[in-house]
């Protein structure tokens, strides 16, 4: 039986987030870009509509920044690892009462609103975090090798691929002594059977 | 109850070694006394299913009276664990887990061990090849991973629970599924190894393991589909695919498994390919036991994994031993896995086949060299580094696109050589309703240029139109040709034709469920996602949904404590629906969990998850996501689950024609 009760006091489910910002980055781009397409949509008007054009185009560069922001902590959220060992990504981290999660999430758009570029951001999350922060090797040193190496086995596996086929079709058809005469009895049928299993699936 | 149980695991290793023992002797010897010998290592084979299958009831009925003297019970039940879940507490632990893969492989072994008349040479090498698997899973659960261990001290009053994520309906079914597939995969890596040993005449084991390869296959894909499921129901994260190691084991046999059942059709109708065949089924049952090794060695951490111990050592050695087994009868054996034929033309079913292998074989590598990279870079660099979803869906996605184009173009190519006017005849106008489908993509506003996603995104999906057009025509057009003669109407004319050649078309519906499926990966570029403090009367809007908090209730029995949101859903100022997230509390485990809300429909799943409360402001924190077309995800599933039962029903009897008759007789369902 449930039982109906209004916020409850003894917070069975204390999370440890604390205040979060509202993040819904798709919506965002899309007003950024209709504003930038606002903007190109003024550039012809005339002298007298100058101050009003200079307020619209602060507005914009204002909500322009403002959709920025969130595509970003959204893209480099999802860059990173929580750090916690629920080997989720950053922004998709529920981990019941995460130790890091939250501060980590705190942390990025601290960064982001301070205008820190990306790899700023990183590599602030990097000597702080460790390596392991990052979803995704760098594409530096030996971590290059992890990019590398399954475009190189699918260049080297279609190579052997083509090299293979060459080599089957330049292979000679070797017919057995007599094969132009007719054939009879059980060799016709053995050609028979073959031709049906090249006909099937 | 634990003496009972230990002693049937002995017993069962016992039974096991002698049917190996016995039976390879009785290969080997070739003496009077050979054929009777064989007979007590086949009965010995029988017997182990019955004492391993006592062992797992031992285990389950302790269960459910509670015997905490047992470790494994404390560790996994409690007292007020719902009976299904005390049933699935068989699976839910290592050693447990390690048991119910024994049970299964035993299982497998008993039906190879009965049907042994179909070719009785070939089935005793197979089953004493799959005694050598037994004796190492029990050998396993003896001496090191023991599921009736006993408590040391007091008894406890009651046990930890089983973890609060495992209860959940689907756990129940979804590891025998993944087990089922796992395990399943050592019957036809057994007829395969014993057809080499015994330089096995013709390819008549391909034909005795299809099924085998078929039925587990199936099994692996509703394993690895469920368990997606339930990380989606059950984790509260929005997705249903984190590409964690543990989740990338069961993918790995799922793709080297998929290019043999492709590739094994080149041995069957042209003899061709067969080292690689070979090659292929043992590196799927070597992937499976890789899999079981990278969920207990601890080797790299996952959220799913069993605890670490130190029986990955032991998987290690068994791998090797598989490995250097397969080479020393490979090397061996090699002359007699000559290719009968050869190509004859680069556009063929046979040159579409070594390409797709090709890409299903460079996607399981994508993921093994994900998967334990971190593992190598610790041991080049020093430091470990995390290979995520990032890397994983940046290299394999291409790959995917790749096979989808193939899975459209594959099934248009005849066997031997196919002339480019009849390929551009049957593609045209697939082509061209894939072309349409872009165009009008980008015109309803999908931007492909401004992110590789997007790009990605509508090419699945052009893809993928591309093969159901070219599926439906295939079916169409026998169907018409069908029709022409019996006069029936098209629909039945298309059952007919399946009838005809269920493998083929079986195969289809399953392409036709891949492809579903891949429509419903491609909505996840427009997921959107939004979170909010939440009380009373607070509303959030997404996409056009309008959520307004109305109550919060909570609810207690002797498992868990809950609390559950009361969300009423309004779209278009209407209310469509009232959804409860929840979140439980488990008493015996002291553990949390969620319980997510979501309203699927096919355009699109609200998903919404009770994160918990903030404790500064006291408000619960609700958390939605907003991910299209994840449904097809699951109606493809059921797609491929349908196509594979087709394949496996017997084809219909060809009709008799007499011999003049034929030759003038268009070949339809059973051609191309």
């Amino acid at each position: 039986m449930g039982i109906e009760a209004n916020v409850p006091a003894n917070s069975l489910f204390l999370s440890s987030r604390a205040k979060r910002r509202t993040c819904s980055s798709p919506s965002s781009r899309e007003a950024a870009d209709s504003s930038s397409f606002a903007l190109l949509g003024m550039t012809r008007i005339s002298f007298k509509r100058g101050t009003q054009l200079i307020l619209l185009t602060l507005a914009v560069v204002t909500l322009l920044g403002a959709g920025d922001e969130s595509a970003r902590v959204n893209d480099l959220g999802h860059r990173m690892m929580c750090v916690c060992g629920c080997n989720q990504i950053l922004l998709e981290c529920n981990h019941v009462g995460c130790a890091y999660s939250e501060r980590m999430r705190g942390e990025l758009i601290a960064a982001v609103d301070r205008g820190d570029n990306d790899d700023l951001t990183l590599q602030g999350f990097v000597q702080k975090y460790g390596t392991t922060v990052m979803a995704a090797p760098t594409k530096t040193g030996f971590n290059r090798v992890a990019w590398i190496m399954p475009y190189l086995v699918l260049v080297l596996g279609l190579t052997m691929v083509t090299l293979i086929v060459r080599a089957w079709r330049s292979r000679p058809l070797v017919l057995p002594a007599g094969a132009v005469a007719a054939v009879h009895g059980a060799e016709l049928e053995h050609f028979r059977d073959q031709a049906r299993k090249d006909t099937e699936i | 109850m634990s003496q009972i149980g230990s002693f049937a695991l002995l017993l069962g290793l016992a039974l096991c070694a002698y049917s190996f023992l016995a039976g390879l002797l009785a290969l080997v010897i070739k003496g009077p006394g050979s054929g009777r010998l064989g007979e007590t290592a086949r009965r010995a084979g029988i017997a182990s299913f019955a004492i391993v299958f006592l062992a797992a009831v031992v285990l389950v009925v302790a269960a459910f009276q509670n015997d905490f003297s047992i470790a494994y019970i404390f560790h996994h039940s409690n007292r007020d664990l719902p009976a299904p879940y005390k049933f699935a507490t068989l699976w839910s632990g290592q050693e447990g887990s390690l048991l119910f893969w024994a049970l299964l492989l035993s299982a497998y072994g008993l039906v190879l061990r009965l049907r042994y008349k179909t070719d009785v040479r070939l089935f005793a090498y197979a089953s004493v090849i799959i005694a050598a698997v037994q004796v190492f899973f029990l050998l396993l659960l003896n001496f090191a991973a023991n599921p009736f261990g006993v408590m040391q001290g007091s008894l406890p009053a009651d046990g930890n629970g089983l973890n609060p994520l495992l209860q959940y309906p689907e756990m129940v079914i979804h590891p025998p599924m993944l087990y089922l597939g796992y395990v399943g995969f050592t019957v036809p890596f057994a007829f395969a190894l014993a057809a080499l040993i015994m330089r096995y005449p013709g390819e008549k084991w391909i034909q005795i393991t299809r099924r085998w390869t078929m039925v587990t296959w199936g099994f692996l894909t509703c394993g690895v589909f469920l368990g997606a499921h339930w990380a989606y129901s059950v984790l509260g994260w929005g997705g249903y695919w984190g590409w964690d190691p543990v989740e990338n084991a069961s993918l790995m046999p799922w793709l080297t498994g998929t290019a043999f059942l492709h590739s094994v059709m080149m041995q069957e109708k042209r003899g061709m390919l067969k080292t690689w065949n070979m090659w292929l089924i043992f590196s799927t049952f070597m992937l499976s036991i890789f899999g079981t090794f990278l969920t207990r060695s601890g080797v790299v951490s996952s959220v799913h994994a069993f605890a670490q111990s130190s029986i990955g050592d032991w998987f290690v050695a068994f791998l090797a031993i598989i490995f250097a087994t397969c080479l020393f009868f490979y090397v061996k054996n090699r002359s007699h896995l000559r290719s009968e034929h050869k190509l004859e033309s680069l556009i063929s079913r046979e040159s579409s086949f070594l390409f797709n292998n090709l890409l299903l074989l460079v996607a399981c590598f994508t993921v093994l060299w994900g998967t334990l990279f971190p593992v190598l870079s610790e041991w080049v660099q020093g430091t470990k580094v995390t290979v995520g979803p990032p890397f994983f869906n940046r290299v394999n996605v291409p790959v995917a696109l790749l096979l989808l184009l193939l899975t459209a173009v594959g099934p248009l190519l005849a066997w031997r050589r196919t002339s480019i006017e009849s390929l551009k005849r049957n593609f045209l106008w697939p082509a061209i309703g894939a072309l349409l489908t872009g165009v009008l993509l980008v015109a309803l506003g999908m931007r492909p240029w401004k992110d590789v996603s997007y790009f990605y995104s509508l090419m699945t999906i052009m893809l993928s139109v591309l093969v159901a057009l070219t599926v439906i025509s295939e079916f169409v057009r026998g169907g018409r040709v069908i029709g022409r003669h019996s006069g029936q109407n098209l629909f039945a004319s298309m059952v007919q034709l399946a009838h005809r050649n269920t493998r083929r078309y079986g195969g289809y519906i399953v392409h036709f469920g891949v492809i579903v499926i891949m429509i419903g990966f491609a909505g996840s570029v427009f997921n959107q996602d939004k979170e909010q403090e939440m009380g009373f009367g607070d509303k959030m809007t997404i996409g056009p949904y309008t959520l307004v908090c109305q109550s919060y209730t909570q609810d207690d029995n002797p498992n868990y404590g809950s609390e559950w949101a009361v969300m009423n859903v309004f779209k278009g100022g209407k209310q469509i629906t009232t959804l409860n997230p929840e979140r439980r509390f488990y008493k015996a485990s002291q553990q949390t969990s969620t319980m997510v809300a979501n309203r699927s429909t096919p355009q699109e799943d609200l998903y919404v998850v009770y994160e918990g409360q903030n404790p500064e402001t006291g408000k619960p924190i609700i958390k939605v996501h907003l991910n299209p077309l994840v449904m097809w995800i699951w109606i493809g599933v059921w797609i491929i689950i349908a196509g594979t039962v087709v394949a496996l029903i017997p084809n219909a009897a060809p009709v008799r024609v007499p011999a003049p008759a034929r030759m003038r007789a268009e070949p339809v369902g059973v051609g191309d």
